[in-house]
């Protein structure tokens, strides 16, 4: 079975390629599908398979700046990229990539990156989790409210924006097209936090990064996620570059991953013209859980069943996409040939 | 009473210094160094352990570079052929990813 293993060159390790590949694929389906990123899942997948903690990082972080880079390039098309904003944000976030890294580095040098990474992954993947499944309790909660004719529908979170656009300390700017006027310390800060998250998990950030700019800088959420998108880029583009400085980059495994991603993130894509419901969210905070779960099994040694579960969760999430989509393509073709049928007729 | 408090605080400051500056006596401890084994290496990959081995600033540029191309190349390559089949994904604004 020696074919089913490929060789690291750098790490030095044998890694089972089909799950680099099943890894790169799950991020690609499920980040075109939800709109967030998987890199929460590629960490803890690699080092799973056998990647050091720090090469896990490393790799991670290269991988989504590649799998960022065509998204961020549709945005700055339709304007959704305030590149001024962006601009000044990067300073918070290469300081807190490069702290996040020398964190990283600090605990490799003490023997407890393992560990550590992973019980902060637990933490995080269960917050994640936390916050989809009250999306989902939300959602229902609205949907049984709106068939009360009482209920006006209004949503939404608290908006500490207008706030924190009264701290006058300088220098102040205006930033176009977000439209707004607020001190630069205000997403410098912001991008900082979100910055030594991201160098330290290996993740882009978005996932803190965009509620961040929508209800503490107050950009609008188009600008938000165009704004982000760039961020993400950039910030794993700077992390690829430190990481690969530091040697904790394992090249060869970026590049399988990101074929897997390119097309399992037009089939998430697509699948999204077909999905309805909040159903799906569910399934997706049961992935998130079930990685949780992989990820303290292989803290306490047990190797099998954290690959098992952590590529059994991937691939059953991916199938039920996958489902979503092949049958409503194909509901789709049956209608256009119904429609055609009739007009001939 | 305020000259004996300060007195005091200076010795506490000073002593709690004293790890530091015994962990300092050792020297800082340096990043663990991976060299890569180049022994049973052909192509692509004995060339990426090689520029690891020598140049690890040349090595940092050509990941960045090599993974930009690949992003960007991929995503232009599947837009085109997803287009090809009637899919034309960079036409919808309201498509985000990550």
């Amino acid at each position: 079975m020696d074919w089913l293993y490929m060789h690291m060159p750098i790490a030095g390790v044998d890694i089972f390629w089909p799950g680099l590949v099943l890894i790169g694929y799950s991020v690609g389906v499920i980040g075109g599908f939800f709109g967030m990123g998987g890199a929460w899942m590629v960490t803890p997948g690699l080092n799973i398979l056998g990647f050091p903690m720090a090469f896990a990082i490393g790799t991670d972080i290269a991988h989504i700046a590649g799998k960022s880079m065509i998204s961020t390039m549709r945005h700055s098309k339709f304007g959704n990229v305030d590149y001024r904003l962006g601009f000044i944000m990067l300073i918070g976030t290469m300081a807190g990539i490069e702290l996040g890294a020398q964190i990283v580095m600090a605990l490799e040098r003490i023997g407890r990156i393992g560990p550590v990474v992973r019980w902060v992954y637990v933490v995080f993947l269960a917050l994640i989790a936390l916050m989809v499944f009250y999306d989902y309790y939300k959602a229902v909660k609205n949907r049984n409210k709106s068939d009360d004719p009482s209920h006006t529908g209004a949503t939404g979170g608290v908006n500490w924006a207008p706030a924190l656009h009264k701290i006058n300390l300088p220098p102040m700017m205006h930033f176009r097209v977000a439209n707004i006027h607020c001190s630069i310390w205000l997403p410098i800060t912001v991008s900082f936090v979100t910055g030594v998250l991201a160098g330290f998990l290996g993740i882009g950030g978005g996932l803190l990064r965009m509620p961040a700019l929508i209800y503490f800088i107050g950009a609008p959420t188009h600008v938000a996620v165009g704004t982000d998108l760039f961020e993400v880029m950039i910030s794993g583009l700077y992390g690829a570059f430190t990481y690969s400085l530091k040697g904790r980059i394992e090249l060869v495994a970026v590049f399988v991953m990101l074929c897997g991603a390119a097309i399992g993130a037009q089939i998430g894509t697509v699948a999204t013209k077909y999905a309805q419901g909040y159903g799906i969210r569910v399934v997706f905070g049961c992935a998130v859980l079930a990685c949780m779960v992989s990820i303290i099994l292989k803290q306490y040694g047990i190797n099998v069943a954290a690959t098992v579960i952590i590529l059994g969760a991937i691939s059953s999430i991916c199938i039920y996409i996958m489902v979503i989509m092949f049958r409503g393509a194909a509901a789709e073709l049956r209608e256009k040939k119904m429609n055609s049928a009739g007009a001939k007729a | 009473m305020v000259k004996k408090i300060s007195a005091a605080s200076l010795v506490a400051a000073l002593l709690s210094l004293l790890p530091a500056w015994a962990w300092a006596a050792g020297g800082a401890a340096t990043d663990l160094v991976v060299v890569a084994d180049t022994r049973a290496l052909h192509g692509f990959n004995l060339y990426l352990a090689e520029l690891y081995n020598q140049d690890m600033w040349m090595f940092a540029t050509w990941a960045v570079v090599l993974t930009s191309v690949l992003g960007v190349g991929l995503g232009l390559l599947m837009d085109l052929i997803m287009s090809h089949v009637g899919l034309d994904l960079g036409k919808s604004a309201g498509h985000v990813e990550h």
